[in-house]
């Protein structure tokens, strides 16, 4: 590979962030100095090595955005130089993740959540008081965001320190006064794990099984992990054996959570069985639909519970490396995981020979820079590997060929932290929890306008009303106009369909689709042509542009709802229905990845049945 | 010496025609196409099978000499049992497939796909793009107005993430002014459908020059070089091997682009001569598009095994010695 470079020199600041990642160079051909006696006069060594480190790039370039805010020019080069990755392919991942600028910007900058559940709580009013504080969007200063996964809490912001020691912090509920003090202290904030019981409402009930541990104890401390029960599911996975594994979690008939409810016993069995070597475990972490927050949940307040439940997925299908994906947006969550990381690894946990069983296992930790997409599969091996986060086409599927082209099990956070349970309870015992079609507890993520949003743990089988009845009901003695089921690639339900069981089995008889588990809930208040016109501007925005039906079909679905709500549709209402008809079947149909396929659920949901536009109102 | 016995006999010579070793079968795979039954090698792609049976299949993103990259979505064909339709081109047939290529559901995702295409990027310069539009009765001017065209550079400024809402008066479009900025060919990005052909051409599937590729997320997705700096300062090595492949006229001559731009361009007054490229000992073939005796573009047909359509910077731009410029004052700049 000849490699171009031809952009300004990297300054020795901008050496030393990408050295704190990737190590000083220790070739001529990782842009070090020249060793003769090594290398000779010839070759130069180390094209092979460095290529296969380009999976570091994204850390790299976390590593400099973080020093000084944007991603200067010199800097791209000299990661390129060490990682022999093409100048133009490092343009080409930059440009597709929205926390990484390749413009100058200030240092301190506040992304604003606006998406669905922080509008209905005040983000427009937070917006535009920062506008009048920090100036317009375009100065850089704050910035709008994508769902910030504090939809409990909204609404939220996320304060991003470039420097030396760089900080990040998010905010929720988010004021006005909050973001400005943050911004004159230069203090980094801690939260003390009290402050989830917030965001677990059920805090205390003995009976919870996942969420048990969160608020209660201290989630950076694993000696109160292991006195709460922690790594006895391990020891007694162990004594099972992998197979032994394999046939619990086959029992206990755990669908994963992430949102495709796909059987995970049968996934890890394939990777098990996979004859090439090595296998791989990866967590994928990059929750980012809108509304969902129980992954945050989870890793703040239960750190080692994922730990662990990666660990027994490992020895359970012979991977030797685990991957935790984190969203860049998780500032907490990510520190969480780092510190249990590394107080793992320190008690034998983690690494070689963990609990002196003779396996291998160990976690590394990877942040994600902001794209929604990354949460597929697919695309997040794509964004681990240092290549732009874009789904690839399946089959062959991650069992088979996944991460670094290997046998892949992933799992969703919530997905694996059911592992211990299983393994504690036996699969059997696991199955009896819930219905018989959708086995176990389940988290569901409650917000928008109820009295106690939060994650709720249910047996599966509750209806809708009875959860958000759990959830205090609709405050002020409103009514509800409708349900957002599942997350913006979910489903709204109608006031008239309110008791739907919450199960898989049950969502499918509906017609609605459990997704994530989000359960955001609108008042008669609310603006749903709002709402709905949010949604179509997530999906052109997260979009990843790799095939035409997504790429040009969340834009004209976008272009149809303003034309709706401003009240000049080309032809009739009606023509406008059937053509969305038209472009949700080929966004359905022949889209490459989910996103496409599910961008038009929730927005022709709402228009067959709420009349969320109505006729003659237009809203401009 | 002790006798003369000879210490090596040749092995007599064949009595009949030397056979190549036996090959065992390549292993072959029974399907159906639009009710026909049709059986095929297993590493044979849908689009491969269909072809077989004379089916032709729309594609724009495919092209023999490239790695399938599936995400034009026009190939897309219905295979009973899937939940989505499934694209022909990088799908490699499974036995006992049940696959329909003309069923409602994929002519509705053809015309879907050639309307997205349409209405949002300039296909004048792309015929085959205009005759599957006929087929399958797209018709992109239901999406309204066209937006006016983005200004110099400001598409390939876009950041990913929040974008301006539009209000519905206007089709977004990625028309934007062309990208002239060398003598031999130029780049109108309005005309581009990113399909990811030109990326491949300049990566692995050909040059290994990686001198391109796709930047931005979304509609807002583009071909960029490093830092969008102009061609002269990337790394292109100009072997045009991106022209080659792309399929709307995006990538051109900047000779075929001059003359469009004169009124000047006439395909019924072009000629095509195959010959072999004079520069080096490779032997590539070479086809030369002339028009009023001179050279206006050179192709290389894919099917040479010798470039499979590829050509280096001196066989595709290195032609312009054939017009006889003034050899004196070549040779003496001076005077």
């Amino acid at each position: 590979m000849d490699l171009h470079f031809h952009g300004p020199k990297p300054t020795a600041a901008e050496q030393a962030a990408v050295d704190s990642v990737l190590g000083p160079p220790t070739s001529a051909w990782a842009g070090g100095a020249r060793n003769i006696e090594d290398e000779g006069h010839i070759t130069l060594l180390g094209g092979h090595a460095a290529r296969s480190r380009r999976d570091l790039l994204l850390p790299a370039l976390h590593a400099v955005q973080s020093r000084f805010g944007w991603v200067p020019p010199g800097a791209v080069d000299y990661i390129c130089r060490r990682l022999t990755v093409p100048p133009a392919e490092a343009h080409g991942v930059v440009t597709f993740y929205h926390l990484f600028s390749l413009e100058p910007r200030p240092s301190a900058v506040v992304h604003v959540c606006d998406d669905i559940a922080c509008r209905i709580k005040g983000a427009e009013r937070l917006c535009d008081e920062l506008e009048h504080s920090l100036g317009p969007e375009r100065e850089g200063h704050w910035k709008r965001s994508p769902c910030l996964g504090c939809c409990e809490l909204a609404p939220a912001a996320l304060a991003l320190d470039a420097g030396e020691s760089p900080r990040a912090t998010a905010l929720a509920p988010a004021t006005h006064a909050d973001i400005m003090g943050l911004r004159t202290s230069g203090e980094e904030r801690h939260d003390s794990f009290e402050s989830l019981r917030r965001s677990v409402p059920q805090c205390g009930d003995p009976k919870l099984r996942l969420l048990g541990r969160i608020g209660q104890i201290d989630p950076e401390s694993l000696d109160a992990y292991r006195q709460s029960g922690g790594y006895t599911a391990l020891g007694r996975a162990i004594e099972l054996g992998p197979e032994g594994v394999i046939r619990e979690v086959l029992a206990s008939k755990l669908m994963g959570r992430g949102g495709a409810a796909f059987p995970t016993g049968r996934k890890w069995d394939a990777v098990a069985k996979a004859p090439a070597r090595p296998h791989y475990v990866v967590c994928n972490a990059d929750e980012s639909e809108p509304g969902t927050f129980k992954d945050r949940v989870l890793m703040e307040g239960d750190p080692f519970a994922v730990i662990e439940g990666m660990t027994i997925t490992g020895f359970a299908t012979g991977s030797e490396r685990g991957y935790l994906y984190v969203r860049g947006e998780y500032p907490l969550a990510t520190r969480r995981m780092r510190l249990a990381i590394e107080a793992a690894r320190a008690a034998g946990l983690l690494g070689a020979n963990v609990m002196n069983a003779g396996f291998t296992f160990d976690v590394e930790l990877r942040s994600g820079a902001g794209a929604y997409i990354c949460g597929e599969e697919t695309a997040l091996f794509n964004s681990i590997e240092g290549k732009r986060g874009e789904p690839r086409n399946k089959p062959p599927f991650p069992v088979h060929v996944g991460l670094f082209g290997k046998p892949t099990v992933v799992n969703n956070v919530e997905t694996l932290v059911n592992i211990p349970l299983i393994v504690s309870l036996g699969g059997e015992g696991y199955a009896r929890v819930g219905t018989p079609g959708s086995s176990g507890p389940k988290l569901f993520c409650v917000s928008g306008n109820v009295a106690r949003p939060g994650v709720y743990e249910v047996d599966f089988g509750i209806s809708l009303t009875d959860l958000i009845a759990q959830a205090g009901g609709v405050p002020d003695g409103k009514a509800i106009r409708a349900v957002l089921l599942g997350g913006a690639a979910g489903m709204f339900v109608g006031p008239d369909k309110l008791d739907v069981s919450l199960t898989f089995e049950g969502t499918r008889a509906a017609g609605v689709t459990l997704g994530s588990g989000v359960v955001l809930v609108f008042d008669e208040s609310v603006d749903l042509g709002d709402v709905l016109a949010r949604i179509a501007a997530f999906f052109r925005d997260e979009s990843c542009g790799q095939c035409v039906p997504c790429r040009v079909g969340t834009v004209r679905q976008e272009e149809l709802i303003q034309r709706l709500r401003s009240g000049q549709p080309i032809g009739s209402r009606d023509d406008e229905a059937s053509l969305l008809k038209e472009i949700g079947q080929v966004m359905r149909d022949a889209s490459i990845c989910g996103l496409g396929q599910t961008a038009s659920n929730a927005i022709e949901s709402a228009l067959a049945t709420l009349d969320p536009i109505p006729e003659g109102k237009s809203s401009r | 010496m002790s006798t003369d016995t000879v210490w090596f006999r040749p092995p007599p010579r064949p009595s009949h025609t030397p056979q190549p070793p036996e090959q065992p079968e390549p292993a072959s795979v029974d399907l159906t196409i639009d009710g026909q039954a049709v059986r095929v090698p297993a590493d044979w792609t849908i689009l491969q099978a269909c072809g077989s049976l004379g089916i032709d299949t729309p594609t724009l993103c495919y092209l023999e000499n490239l790695t399938p990259v599936n995400v034009c979505r026009i190939c897309v064909v219905e295979l009973a049992g899937a939940r989505t339709l499934v694209p022909a081109c990088s799908r490699v047939v499974e036995p006992g497939m049940d696959i329909r290529t003309d069923s409602p559901r994929v002519r509705l995702s053809r015309k879907m796909v050639l309307e997205f295409l349409g209405s949002s990027v300039d296909l004048s310069t792309a015929p085959q793009a205009q005759a599957y539009a006929a087929r399958y009765g797209a018709c992109p001017e239901r999406y309204g107005q066209p937006h006016a065209p983005s200004g110099p550079g400001e598409r390939d400024a876009r950041e990913p993430g929040h974008h301006h809402a539009p209000d519905g008066s206007a089709a977004e479009t990625v028309a934007q002014p062309v990208k002239v900025d060398n003598d031999l060919y130029i780049r109108d990005y309005g005309k581009c459908i990113l399909c990811y052909k030109c990326v491949e051409a300049c990566g692995t599937d050909a040059q290994n020059t990686f001198a391109i590729a796709v930047a931005g997320r979304g509609f807002d997705a583009r071909i960029s070089t490093e830092g969008n700096v102009p061609l002269p300062d990337s790394a292109c090595v100009y072997c045009g091997n991106c022209i080659g492949v792309c399929p709307t006229g995006a990538l051109m001559f900047r000779s075929e682009f001059e003359l469009r731009k004169q009124g000047q361009w006439d395909e019924s007054r072009q000629t095509r001569t195959d010959t072999i490229c004079p520069y080096c000992g490779v032997g590539c073939t070479l086809s030369l598009h002339v028009q009023d005796n001179r050279i206006v573009k050179v192709t290389s047909p894919l099917d040479v095994e010798v470039t499979h359509g590829h050509l280096c910077i001196k066989g595709r731009f290195g032609f312009e010695f054939v017009h006889g410029g003034d050899l004196k004052a070549d040779a003496n700049p001076e005077g």
